[in-house]
C-alpha cells in the first residue's frame, strides 16, 4: 500500500517539473524569506516550553498533492473524552515552507463534543504542514504530513 | 472590491446530545501585504486575524488566524448540542473592524 503510494507521488512530481521546466518557471527562484523546519520545531519547543511532544491518535487529512497552493484543505480529529476533565484544548497549524510558519491556533472546549476542525490553508511551495496539539493535562502531540504544491499559493 | 460578508451554516433542529457540524466562510480577501496589484502596486494588508463562536453567551471555540489562512476563510468545527439556543459568530480583523452574524438552534 505504502509502496504503491510512493510510486503515484514520484511520478506526478516528475511529470509536474517537467512541465514547469517546459515553461521556463523552474528556472526562476522566489527571493522570498521563507520558514524552515528548523524554525517550526523552535516554535514547537516554545509553546511546548520544551517539553517533549508525545505521539498520540491524531487523524491529519491533507492532500498528498495540491494543484492550487491557495486553497488548500487541511482537516484533523484528535481522539479525546472531550470532558472538562480531559480534553483538547489547544491545536496549532504550522507550514515550514510559508514565509510565515504559523498558520492557525484552534482554542478547543469540552463543549464541541469531539475535537475536529477544518480550515483551508495557503502553502508556499512543497512543504511540511506540522499539527500540535495540547491537551489540558499538559501532554503535548505532534504530527505532519508532506503536501506537495504544484503553483504556489502565497503571491511572492 | 467585494465587500466582507459573513455566512454560517447550522442545522436548524438536532436532537440532545447530538454533535452537529458548525461550517462558516467570510467572505473576506485576506490580503497578506505581499501580493500586487496589477500595477504591480503591494496590496495593502488587510487580515482577519481572530474567529471565536459563542453558544447562549459562553464561549465554545475560537481560532486564531493569520496570514497563511486562504481568503474566504472557512471554518468548520463541530459542538455537541444539549438545549436550545442562539450561536454568535464574530470574526476580527487586526485593524478592529468586526463582523459578527447569529443562527439559532432548536432542540427537537
Amino acid at each position: 500500500m505504502w509502496g504503491q503510494k510512493k510510486e503515484i507521488r514520484l511520478i506526478s512530481r516528475r511529470d509536474g517539473l517537467k512541465i514547469l521546466s517546459a515553461l521556463g518557471i523552474i528556472a526562476v527562484t522566489p527571493k522570498v524569506l521563507v520558514a524552515s523546519p528548523t524554525d517550526v520545531s523552535s516554535l514547537i519547543d516554545e509553546i511546548t516550553k520544551g517539553k517533549h511532544a508525545e505521539g498520540s491518535d491524531i487523524y491529519l487529512d491533507l492532500p498528498e498533492i495540491a494543484e492550487n497552493g491557495n486553497q488548500v484543505k487541511v482537516s484533523f480529529e484528535i481522539e479525546s473524552p472531550m470532558t472538562p476533565d480531559s480534553y483538547v484544548k489547544k491545536v496549532y497549524i504550522f507550514a515550514d515552507g510559508n514565509p510565515a510558519p504559523r498558520v492557525a491556533e484552534f482554542t478547543f472546549t469540552p463543549r464541541m463534543g469531539i475535537c475536529s476542525a477544518t480550515t483551508r490553508m495557503r502553502l508556499a511551495k512543497t512543504q511540511d504542514v506540522h499539527l500540535l496539539a495540547e491537551f489540558s493535562d499538559g501532554v503535548y502531540a505532534t504530527t505532519k504530513a508532506t503536501v506537495k504544491v504544484t503553483i504556489g499559493g502565497c503571491g511572492g | 472590491m467585494a465587500s466582507v460578508k459573513p455566512r454560517g451554516k447550522v442545522p436548524k433542529e438536532a436532537s440532545v446530545g447530538e454533535i452537529i457540524e458548525i461550517k462558516t466562510l467570510l467572505r473576506h480577501p485576506m490580503h497578506s501585504g505581499r501580493m500586487r496589484d496589477a500595477d504591480g502596486k503591494i496590496i495593502p494588508k488587510k487580515i482577519v486575524n481572530k474567529f471565536y463562536a459563542n453558544f447562549n453567551g459562553e464561549l465554545i471555540f475560537s481560532m486564531g488566524i493569520e496570514p497563511s489562512i486562504s481568503s474566504n476563510p472557512y471554518i468548520v468545527f463541530p459542538f455537541k448540542v444539549m438545549e436550545s439556543g442562539e450561536f454568535e459568530f464574530f470574526w476580527e480583523e487586526e485593524s478592529g473592524e468586526k463582523y459578527e452574524l447569529t443562527r439559532k438552534i432548536a432542540v427537537s
